[in-house]
């Protein structure tokens, strides 16, 4: 019997995204609504590991495409393998991750097999073999019911939003040596080099996010070093100071680092740790908001926190109403205490 | 270098989105272009200031669409192409990526075609992607910074998840650029009068010698977020250290970490 779910393993240098494993055991479970089988797609190089543990989340088959050529991640060869493999396979669904790779790969994949693709999908039901997919749109303030009317569906998932995968280390499934579908001529892209992001968690798979706004820069208490006098360096002085005291509470509790689109303009912090419409949306299961008002476009990206804590002066801030707990306080007096309690709690 | 750039109009970031009658609305806010297609039109307009050449802003939409248009233009753009079909309404990710690129060879003689990262509209990102792959370009996305042109090839950063991979790409090459690439510049004033006397060239479908393509994708439903029921709890009284205590063990009881 043909396995008619399939789940794309998003890895790169042969360690896969979590949210890899989240796709695979939720299309495990969509396999056994249908009465088919799952099969999972690797593609990489020296990547044979991840096809065992693709199995252990659910997998009957893998089609492992593993090659020198597919050591690098190139947008185009990637597709051109899963898309070359789907045209022979003819699965009724297909899943990747909502990640940086999965989201152009689909799309690639979309245009390969003439279909359809929805992004970043929250919630899925199934009508027979069609989906009727929910995703967010605008960031969130919206959701949006979505079908795709070719076939293969192309489906990405969002990080998080669907169960925990557990793996299962006395499964067994059959690996399918599956070949490289383009030539170095056709791919016209070369990977030159790459450098390691900062260490830390990222933001889309964090489970805790301790978030800094505007209010990390406003603590009249500290005196910046005799170097730094242009006033725009204080104020980013400063609010590296309170940016410091939120990466402590982060670290205690092994979440991640976030920020505000005002604190990342202001110059307090990269870009990388923006949460927000025109950032990364995010729903971790507790979300610390310091100094943080909640402008609209901040709030889209992070409502969906299971559990959302604000820590702010002004007690008139829109962040209160979308909080569980607040304090109307300076963070700069809060946070101190608040990672020394959190550790003793944790017992680290 | 002849450069596209591809600029969607959406409504402002800091709008209340609602539903109406099954249909969205942005209440007042205004309509602007996509704040990540402000980038991609910065790296186009730094292309071209430093390998010399043109930039044309593409968009497709309706009358609504011109105020991105003129955005575009204002900031520096030499012309702009809007293409204006009505059998496009309901166009899908990928119907617009098809329509896009055969704009794209209409045009014409494209070295780089640069996108946004993605539109905060739809939130999808895949259309940079799907366009390279209708030319058969290759797509470098999420592109951060760009180190290196010459006639035949060009060099970039891309961001991704565990890092910055350096990647190098044939030309004609499509790229969606992203935030860390720097700060989009104002229009100037005299962008600005440009802009408003700019006639703007509508094409249909036809025009491009295609008929409008089926979308693969429907929505047949768009709402409102349920409301969330959050029990508000301000703690206060006592110390900061107190403070500080009580909001661990309300934290701890949450039982999410």
């Amino acid at each position: 019997m043909a396995n008619k779910v399939w789940a794309f393993v998003d890895q790169f240098k042969g360690k896969a995204l979590p949210a890899s494993w989240e796709v695979v055991y939720t299309g495990r479970k969509l396999a056994d609504q249908m009465g088919t089988g799952l099969a999972a797609v690797v593609i990489g190089s020296g990547v044979q590991d991840l096809a065992q543990t693709a199995i252990q989340y659910g997998a009957d088959e893998v089609f492992l495409a593993d090659d020198p050529s597919l050591d690098d991640y190139r947008a185009n060869a990637y597709a051109a393998v899963l898309a070359q493999a789907a045209s022979q396979g003819e699965p009724e669904i297909v899943l990747f991750p909502t990640s940086t790779r999965g989201r152009e790969m689909a799309g690639m994949a979309a245009v390969d097999l003439n279909t359809g693709v929805l992004v970043d999908v929250v919630a899925m039901e199934l009508e027979g073999d069609q989906l009727v997919a929910t995703r967010p749109v605008y960031a969130g303030k919206l959701l949006s019911k979505v079908v795709c009317k070719g076939r293969p569906q192309l489906v990405t998932l969002r990080a998080r939003a669907f169960e925990k995968p557990v793996a299962d280390a006395s499964r067994t499934g059959t690996v399918t040596a599956t070949p490289a579908a383009m030539a170095e001529d056709e791919i016209k892209v070369k990977v030159m080099g790459y450098e390691k992001a900062e260490a830390g968690v990222s933001l889309t798979d964090a489970s805790v996010i301790v978030s800094g706004g505007r209010g990390t820069s406003n603590n009249p208490k500290l005196d910046p070093p005799a170097d730094v006098t242009d006033e725009a360096e204080v104020e980013i002085w400063k609010a590296q100071q309170g940016f410091k005291l939120i990466g402590d509470l982060a670290s205690v509790l092994g979440g991640a680092v976030g920020a505000s689109r005002a604190a990342v303009d202001a110059g307090y912090i990269p870009y990388s740790h923006q949460v927000g419409q025109t950032g990364k949306v995010v729903s971790p299961d507790l979300y610390i908001a310091n100094g943080i008002s909640g402008a609209i476009q901040h709030l889209a990206g992070m409502r969906s926190s299971k559990v959302i804590v604000a820590i702010n002066k002004d007690p008139d801030a829109p962040i209160f109403k979308y909080a569980r707990f607040g304090v109307v306080a300076d963070l700069y007096e809060i946070l101190p205490h608040l990672t020394a309690a959190m550790k003793e709690r944790l017992d680290k | 270098m002849k450069i596209i750039v591809c600029v969607k109009q959406v409504p402002d970031s800091a709008a209340t989105m609602s539903v109406d009658n099954g249909k969205v609305s942005w209440g007042d806010a205004p309509l602007v272009i996509n704040p990540w297609d402000e980038y991609a039109v910065e790296a186009a307009l730094r292309l071209t200031e430093e390998h010399g050449g043109d930039v044309v802003a593409l968009s497709l939409g309706d009358e609504n669409a011109k105020e991105a248009i003129k955005h575009a233009l204002a900031m520096g753009c030499s012309e702009a192409i809007l293409v204006n079909d009505p059998a496009m309404a309901g166009a899908d990710t990928q119907a617009v990526a098809r329509v896009l690129a055969a704009a794209i060879q209409k045009i014409g003689d494209a070295d780089v075609v640069v996108f946004g990262k993605q539109a905060i509209d739809s939130d999808v990102g895949a259309t940079p992607a799907m366009v390279a792959r209708l030319l058969g370009w290759p797509a470098l996305t999420l592109v951060s910074q760009i180190s290196e042109v010459n006639g035949s090839s060009i060099k970039a950063e891309r961001t991704m998840e565990e890092g910055r991979q350096q990647v190098e790409a044939g030309l004609p090459a499509v790229l969606s650029i992203v935030k860390d690439y720097g700060e989009p510049r104002y229009p100037s004033f005299i962008g600005i009068r440009k802009a408003s006397r700019a006639q703007v060239p509508e094409w249909t479908a036809a025009d491009m010698g295609i008929t409008a393509p089926e979308a693969m994708v429907a929505w047949p439903e768009v709402m409102e977020p349920p409301a969330r029921q959050i029990a508000n709890e301000i703690i206060e009284g006592g110390s900061p250290e107190e403070i500080a205590a009580k909001l661990a063990d309300k934290i701890m009881e949450e039982k999410v970490l």
